[in-house]
């Protein structure tokens, strides 16, 4: 395990802060070459096409590179260097093994034919059965990229299932609770249908009476997360899903916080009509600095007619291609479905991680992580009990949302403390969301830090917080140890520069 | 305390209104702009559009929110507050002057009943005194 | 313990961590899910050891047939080119693969430079103003370009060119079916007499076959209705055509998988998307800017967030949230490894050994070239076989290459480049009703032995007459 306590500013025992490294443009010379591609060929180019506008890219030799990206490298925190709390991200460890195997499915093309990929085939085959027994659904489609693709997938399927019903029309809205992730809304307006929230109620569920008088006959669809961003179960999710199945509406369920499900309950099984998985959350793979995701789509059977083309089909001699009436040509009709998302598999090289994952947990482990997901998360929040307020007060699953709000009265915000947990070697937590929390900040530890882990966390949040009392200045003013202070984001938004400015080009700034 | 000055009309949605013959003047109070924090981005209508009150005639943006700026009052847009595009700081440090947003040459002087009196939006954000401008 | 290798917990950890819960057993922690709902059978089986799910997966990839395994000739917007080995070494290191979105910039910054560097050097190569951090893909970031053109136009009409990436044209129809967009496909000749109304045209340059296209007189047309250009573009063509920006296009957007990223069997990949620097405010995904911190160094955030769903909800300009950063600074490492001269190589090696092929191939007899105008680096060939048949015997020969279908032309009336597919229609029930030809897509790693075992295979195939049953 690696946990950074190096940096206490407590003890005073900080070691060097990484060197901030220049930009690629201002280390190239011109004449610098890394000889990685060589061509002596001639290209035929009529002289009306070629370019003229000038091509000053960087010109470095290799070793430079290296150089450049190991030291922006050391800049940055990652899982690999410690523990990752960002509530709703699941920043659980990455194993290495799932990298490695991907690659051996590195060197194909998505436009190859069934007959040369019969491996491709069968790997995503099994995939989408596995994904389907996970989560209780009946079908599965792997091409959305990210959970918010899904989402936007799911909810053409929504329309087009209300359309076949001849409702297209008149079921215009989506409903969303107030604690939803920005993504739900933005996916329902990306959709063309219009957008309602209903609050939530004392103990954090989705207030089911606001709900029933906000669903109707032109009510498409309701989105819930479940736990919900505020890490909690919906403790009548049955009642939810019937309430909107009564109103002929159907039930979206955002995964995005399924680690905490994990061989503990099925979306399928709650009344749930889908879900999506953030693969790169439950499902361990890396989230790539910001991606790549994969955001695969589990529906129930009624569902399955409206699914993005191509599917997958077995024959009964362990044999399999795509459902086109001959190879790679558009469907011979698409039927029902809503059309492609992305060209085949979506983001296979990510779901070959996810795969690996999976069978190396299989059936004990899933369960094991699920509920040492929910036993971290439940730890943690009795060590941080006594400083922070808790705004619902019920045992959460795999993640908890506690406020700043004490704090912030002493002076220092939510932001401060976030700020305060980097200079104790920590990623700080998701904070501000959910909105309906004031000064909130989410965490979730996930399984895999050690308990040694979580006591170090919990200590470093717990000085923050006596630190706040007795000189809430100093907290305002972290952090004071990482490779840089807090960047004015005021004057980036005002003056964006939003490139660097190559001398002597048209266009740049 | 947010400056809540005296000769002015204003709305629900933190919109001020200074008349002027039939012509408005059309801002954000300063409790909005303390609300929204350091204002980094303006977007107005253009010369000659026409605004309903009440409704969407702009946006003001600081770095982790975006507001609707609702027109106070309907009309047609005679003037553009330019510089308070090039320089949208300048609805934090004067909402009340420099940091204008439209003039608005005024349909029915009539709807100028449906907005509060200095007094009234005091009440509505929760504050019994503190008149002045700047 | 035992049952997950990842998690740390021993059973005096858990017992301890219970205890200071106050419960004495998790199942306590769970009251909140239905008693029938909990713990379900999965049915998927005992986990396996490392080595075990190693030796499993070569198992399985071994089912497949790699692109590297002989000649190889599929392309078009995804791409096998050869990456330097500096390439995974440094993108793929620990700090950029397992941080996530940089939300806390102080410990951000390799990320966010990184980031800002990519966005430089793709702004410098396709001569635009603004580039965002990434999109999922290039048929992705083509639709939401659409959506973007819409909502600076207030229009809701879009006119696609049927010789853009058949993909593409899925994934734009597919996403126009939510705010539900008229969509019209036209051949590439006729897009600039159908802007009056539309929100954008949409062009590829090269086109899915090859073709260049005079996108200036595209974007001319679209500018003089009031319509918006979107050129889809393939990084590599941009070192030796001239770029977008030179063009007078308003968005541009590609795959950037070409830049060093492995092919995947589709992703993941890099959705490339630029626009001008007036549009940026309904420009979709994340934008890295430079800033100050508070001691007055440089430092770079992430930044115009209010674009985005997280701050703006149902009025952001898209839903993105995750998106393909690592894919984004895989290219920024290769292009800085190439260099602009090292870039012009590689392509010009694909276009040079693409000519040279097509020459070979079009004396052949009964063999001929389809495109009407100059090509890049790809090329259609039409032979009698058709090319679904062709296709399907060179995969008997080890030799991989794409069939085009009749598909391509689906949506269009007529078309100007195409004369013989001019009645084209889709195949229904799996009789074949139109032409269909192959495209050969060459690049640097295109060998002479390559090119040899193609125009053989292709003289044998075309002289025995032999053919080879469609499936």
């Amino acid at each position: 395990m690696s946990v950074r306590t190096q940096t206490i500013p407590d003890v005073g025992a900080k070691t060097p802060v990484p060197a901030l490294e220049p930009l690629l443009f201002e280390l190239a010379r011109p004449g610098r070459s890394g000889r990685h591609v060589v061509s002596h060929d001639a290209a035929d180019i009529p002289a009306a096409f070629q370019r003229k506008a000038p091509l000053r890219l960087p010109e470095l030799t290799e070793p430079q590179v290296v150089r450049h990206y190991t030291h922006l490298a050391q800049l940055n925190y990652s899982v690999d260097t410690g523990m990752y709390p960002l509530g709703s991200c699941t920043m659980k460890y990455n194993p290495k093994v799932n990298d490695r195997v991907a690659s051996l499915f590195a060197d194909l093309h998505p436009r190859q034919s069934y007959r040369t990929t019969q491996g491709v085939l069968a790997l995503a085959y099994e995939i989408e059965q596995m994904l389907a027994k996970i989560t209780g659904m009946d079908f599965v489609s792997l091409q959305p990229q990210a959970g918010a693709q899904s989402e936007f997938t799911a909810l053409l399927v929504f329309k087009a299932y209300h359309a076949k019903r001849g409702e297209a029309a008149t079921r215009r809205r989506i409903i969303v609770p107030d604690s939803a992730h920005g993504t739900n809304p933005a996916s329902a307006a990306m959709c063309g249908y219009q957008v309602t929230t209903v609050k939530s109620d004392a103990r954090g569920n989705v207030d089911l009476d606001a709900l029933r008088s906000a669903l109707g006959p032109d009510v498409a669809g309701f989105m819930l997360t479940n736990p919900n961003t505020l890490g909690l179960f919906e403790e009548r999710v049955r009642d939810v899903c019937d309430a909107v199945h009564a109103a002929g509406a159907l039930v979206y369920g955002d995964g995005a916080n399924m680690n905490a499900l994990l061989g503990v309950a099925r979306p399928g099984d709650l009344g749930f009509d889908c879900v999506h998985i953030n693969v790169h959350k439950t499902f361990s793979t890396p989230h790539g600095a910001g991606g790549p995701g994969a955001g695969p789509l589990c529906v129930k059977a009624h569902l399955r007619p409206f699914l993005p083309k191509p599917w997958i089909v077995r024959e009964a001699d362990g044999s399999y291609h795509y459902d086109t009436a001959r190879e790679d040509r558009e469907p011979a009709g698409l039927g029902d479905s809503i059309g492609t998302i992305k060209q085949r598999l979506g983001n296979f090289g990510v779901l070959v991680r996810a795969y690996t994952y999976m069978k190396t947990l299989g059936e004990e482990g899933m369960v094991e992580t699920g509920r040492d997901a929910i036993l971290a998360a439940n730890y943690l929040l009795a060590l941080l009990r006594p400083a922070y307020d808790l705004a619902y007060d019920r045992p959460p699953m795999h993640e908890f949302v506690i406020s700043a709000a004490k704090q912030k009265k002493q002076g220092a915000s939510a932001l401060d403390v976030s700020k305060a947990l980097l200079d104790e070697g920590f990623h700080s937590p998701t904070v501000y969301f959910p909105l309906i929390v004031p000064e909130a900040m989410m965490i979730e530890p996930t399984e895999t830090e050690p308990r040694e882990t979580l006591d170090a966390f919990a200590a470093a949040m717990l000085r923050i917080a006596e630190r706040v009392k007795t000189d809430p200045a100093a907290v305002r003013d972290a952090p004071r140890f990482t490779p840089l202070r807090r960047l004015d984001e005021v004057t980036a938004a005002r003056k964006p520069v939003l490139r660097y400015a190559v001398p002597g080009v048209a266009g740049a700034e | 305390m947010s400056r809540v000055p005296d000769d002015l009309r204003y709305s629900k949605e933190h919109e001020w209104v200074r008349l002027n013959g039939d012509t408005a003047t059309i801002g954000i109070t300063h409790f909005a702009s303390e609300q929204l924090g350091d204002v980094v981005f303006v977007e107005l209508p253009e010369k000659s559009a026409s605004v309903r009150q009440f409704a969407s005639l702009g946006v003001v943006e600081s770095v982790k929110a975006a507001s609707d700026i609702y027109s106070p009052i309907s009309g047609e847009v005679v003037e553009r507050n330019v510089k308070v595009i090039e320089k949208p700081e300048l609805v934090n440090t004067s909402p009340y002057e420099q940091g204008w947003m439209v003039k608005v040459k005024l349909a029915d002087k009539g709807e100028l009943s449906k907005l509060m009196s200095a007094q009234d939006y005091r009440a509505h954000i929760g504050e019994t005194a503190g008149a002045g401008g700047d | 313990m035992g049952n997950n290798p990842y998690s740390p917990h021993t059973e005096a950890d858990r017992a301890a961590m219970l205890e200071r819960v106050g419960v004495r057993d998790i199942d306590e922690l769970l009251g909140a899910i239905p008693n029938d709902a909990r713990h379900p059978k999965l049915g998927i089986g005992p986990g396996l050891s490392e080595l075990e799910v190693q030796a499993h997966l070569e198992r399985i990839a071994k089912l497949n047939t790699t692109a590297g395994s002989g000649p190889f000739f599929i392309g078009g917007s995804i791409q096998r080119r050869y990456i330097p080995a500096a390439v995974p070494v440094l993108a793929l290191r620990g700090e950029f693969l397992t941080a996530y979105t940089p939300y806390q910039p102080e410990v951000s910054q390799g990320t966010l430079q990184a980031t800002f560097e990519y966005q430089s050097l793709m702004a410098e190569l396709l001569a635009m103003e603004v580039v965002n951090s990434s999109m999922y893909d290039g048929s992705s970031a083509t639709a939401e370009a659409a959506f973007m053109a819409v909502r600076v136009t207030g229009r809701h009409k879009v006119i696609v060119a049927t010789e853009v990436d058949f993909t593409y044209r899925r994934t734009l129809r597919t996403y126009g079916r939510g705010p539900e967009l008229e969509i019209i496909e036209v051949p590439t000749a006729k897009l600039a007499s159908s802007a009056e109304g539309a929100a954008c045209l949409i062009v590829q340059h090269p086109d899915a076959f090859g073709s260049l296209v005079d996108v200036r007189q595209i974007a001319d047309a679209a500018h003089a209705a009031g319509a918006l250009c979107v050129q889809v573009t393939e990084p590599h063509a941009n070192a030796l055509l001239e770029p977008p920006g030179a063009l007078g296009v308003d968005i541009a957007v590609g795959e950037g998988q070409p830049l060093g990223i492995t092919m995947s069997y589709g992703g993941p990949h890099l959705g490339i998307f630029a626009c001008r620097e007036s549009l940026v405010r309904q420009m979709p995904g994340r934008i890295a800017g430079q800033t100050l911190d508070a001691n007055g160094t440089r430092g770079f955030v992430n930044t115009l967030q209010t674009r985005e769903q997280h701050i703006r909800r149902e009025k952001a300009t898209s839903n993105i949230c995750t998106n393909e950063a690592l894919a984004a600074i895989t290219a920024a490492v290769y292009l800085s490894l190439l260099g602009p001269e090292g870039l012009r190589a590689a392509a010009r090696a694909g276009v040079a050994r693409a000519h040279k092929l097509a020459n070979r191939l079009a004396a052949l007899p009964g063999c001929a070239i389809a495109n009407d105008g100059p090509f890049f680096d790809r090329f259609t060939l039409r032979t009698e076989m058709g090319g679904w048949d062709l296709r399907n015997a060179l995969i008997a020969l080890g030799i991989q290459v794409e069939a085009t279908a009749s598909h391509y032309y689906a949506g269009a009336k007529q078309t100007g480049k195409e004369p013989a597919q001019a009645n084209a229609k889709p195949y229904v029930g799996g009789r074949r009703e139109g032409r269909d030809d192959v495209i050969v897509q060459c690049t640097e790693l295109t060998t002479e032995a390559d090119a040899d075992a193609l125009v053989d295979a292709v003289a044998q195939l075309t002289r025995s007459g032999e053919t080879v049953a469609a499936r």
